[in-house]
């Protein structure tokens, strides 16, 4: 909630902030690439009189509202929802997607994590598979095309079922749920080494392997979601385990194994599924 | 069969490979390090020569050993492949990586570490498996007393050694056998190969304390009471036992011989 207050007051919040104490003096080294075709590089600017309870985002809207008053070219960045549900911000910093923090993603990261006149090294997410569009905006349609593969149940809609009618164990429907907290946002591609995209796919192949409703298709599904993943352009997993430690979400790697192992099964002992 | 070459094709069938032909290496490690272990046995080589000859000449054994030097080039090979392709996967690296916050150092360096053992691999076979087979390693014979125990050992001259042979004339075992013994104990009297013997144990046991468990985590491991036992094998096993009692030998040849 407070991040929604402050997002709206942002403009406020900085104006009141101004003669503030304790507000800090930063400088980025922010990477701009105009496109995909043309070739980026680090530049510098700083950020004066940050408050240390503004998020990543907000002060990124502020050196941006400074850059747009002299007349600069502001610097492009993805978000959207602000509060760690849509996936949509992203942003390797000082070397780790989402920054120095567990668990959170960028809109979550407060300038309080970093220290008074240090210098903050700001990257796109870097993979072939997510071509820059500009500056530190990447295209992650990659995964929509992997979703679309095989991210899906094909059911009936009709009559609203009877609650409870499909027995599923607790302990089930718990790893399903943990899996299907993913947002899409692709810092566990950012983060692995191999720019590996295991992590995600297992997610998105777990959450529906574990449930009833995912059984008749889930054969051709990881096989298909593997099969667009290797299209894609992305590496492949070294278990390095970088990946689940960044991950905003904590899905864990566990669902990369039950993933080897539903594509292994498909391929050598399931003839009649796949 | 062309369901298998996707299968194959695709990066976890490539990983698949990399696993299954690692853990046989792992198991090769096993049965190795225990026949080695007669180096350390107080008997002029005799054990140690035996063996040797048995792993050369026992048909089962010699179409393992096959399969095991087509498992280190395929093993090899695909890291390779892989390597690549992960370079591919990323061709601007970033201004900033901190890798060691979010995974271990070893878990990042497979590729390195795996060349260091490739160059080990080649350096150990040409010293001894290329000079058993067409080297010139010495030969000797190994006269056993059955009712005292006492063996006594004299050097052969090579016209004087047809083939390996065992036999008991008037309560003597007499053997007479390649004698790869002294060439071990030869070739780690120069300081550089013990050297280089060490550095490879110390690749082999980063390459395991990651590989080991990687390997069944490719293949699909994720139990709750086996992949904590199989983490403990891959770092305490295959990562700390095994290569320190494989450094142990040249060091031993070196220091106490
Ligand atoms: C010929 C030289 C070697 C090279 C170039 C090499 C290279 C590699 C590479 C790049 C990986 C992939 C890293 C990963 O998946 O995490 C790997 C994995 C592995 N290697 Fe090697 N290696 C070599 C020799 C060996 C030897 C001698 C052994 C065992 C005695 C071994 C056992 C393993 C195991 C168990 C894995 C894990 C497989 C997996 O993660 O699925 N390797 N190796
Ligand atoms: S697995 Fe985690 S890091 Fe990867 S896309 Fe999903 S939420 Fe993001
Ligand atoms: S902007 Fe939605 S998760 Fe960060």
């Amino acid at each position: 909630m407070l991040s929604h207050i402050q997002t709206v007051n942002s403009k406020l919040t900085t104006a009141n902030c101004i003669h503030m104490s304790g507000n800090m003096n930063l400088t980025l080294k922010v990477w701009r690439q105009p496109n995909n075709d043309t070739k980026g590089s680090f530049v510098n600017y700083p950020a004066q009189n940050i408050s240390p309870d503004m998020s990543f985002l907000e002060m990124l809207d502020v050196v941006n509202e400074d850059l747009v008053k002299k007349g600069e070219d502001p610097i492009h960045f993805d978000h959207d929802c602000r509060e760690g549900i849509c996936g949509m911000c992203s942003l390797h910093i000082n070397g780790r997607p989402h920054g120095p923090k567990q668990a959170i993603t960028t809109c979550q990261l407060h300038m309080r994590s970093f220290k008074d006149d240090q210098t903050i090294t700001i990257e796109p997410w870097r993979a072939t598979a997510f071509p820059v569009i500009k500056d530190l905006a990447v295209d992650r349609s990659a995964f929509d095309r992997i979703q679309r593969a095989g991210g899906f149940i094909s059911v009936n809609t009709g009559g609203v079922p009877d609650a409870n009618a499909i027995a599923i164990p607790k302990p089930v429907a718990d790893e399903a749920f943990n899996s299907a907290t993913c947002i899409g946002c692709g810092a566990c591609v950012a983060a692995c080494k191999n720019a590996s995209a295991m992590l995600f796919v297992s997610a998105k192949v777990s959450q529906m392997a574990l449930l009833p409703q995912g059984q008749p298709e889930r054969y051709k599904r990881v096989q298909a979601m593997v099969a667009q993943m290797d299209e894609e352009g992305f590496g492949s997993c070294t278990n390095t385990g970088a990946c689940e430690a960044e991950c905003p979400k904590e899905i864990k790697i566990t669902n990369i194994a039950r993933m080897n192992r539903d594509f292994f099964t498909a391929k050598f002992f399931k003839q009649e599924e796949a | 069969m062309s369901k298998l070459k996707n299968t194959f094709s695709s990066s976890l069938g490539k990983k698949l490979i990399m696993a299954l032909t690692g853990l046989f290496l792992c198991t090769f490690l096993v049965v190795h390090l225990i026949g080695n272990l007669q180096l350390f046995k107080a008997d002029g080589g005799k054990a140690f020569n035996d063996y040797a000859y048995f792993m050369t000449h026992f048909t089962p054994i010699k179409v393992v050993s096959y399969l095991l030097y087509t498992s280190i080039i395929v093993h090899a090979l695909y890291a390779l492949m892989l390597t690549l392709a992960n370079r591919k996967a990323r061709p601007v690296s970033y201004g900033a990586y901190a890798g060691s916050a979010n995974s271990p150092w070893t878990s990042r360096n497979m590729g390195i570490l795996g060349t260091v053992l490739l160059v080990f691999i080649v350096v150990h076979m040409s010293n001894f498996w290329y000079e058993y087979h067409w080297g010139k390693v010495p030969f000797v014979e190994y006269r056993t007393d059955l009712t005292t125990g006492q063996t006594t050992q004299t050097e052969l001259a090579a016209a004087d050694f047809k083939d390996y042979v065992k036999y008991i004339d008037n309560g003597v075992e007499i053997t007479r056998a390649k004698d790869l013994y002294a060439t071990t104990a030869f070739a780690f009297q120069t300081w550089w190969l013990v050297a280089l013997y060490v550095l490879g144990m110390a690749a082999l046991s980063f390459h395991l304390i990651h590989g080991f468990s990687s390997a069944f985590q490719t293949l699909g491991w994720d139990h709750k009471k086996y992949v904590p036992l199989i983490k403990m094998i891959g770092i305490w096993g295959f990562g700390v036992l095994i290569p320190l009692a494989f450094a142990a030998m040249p060091l031993y040849f070196f220091f106490c011989i």
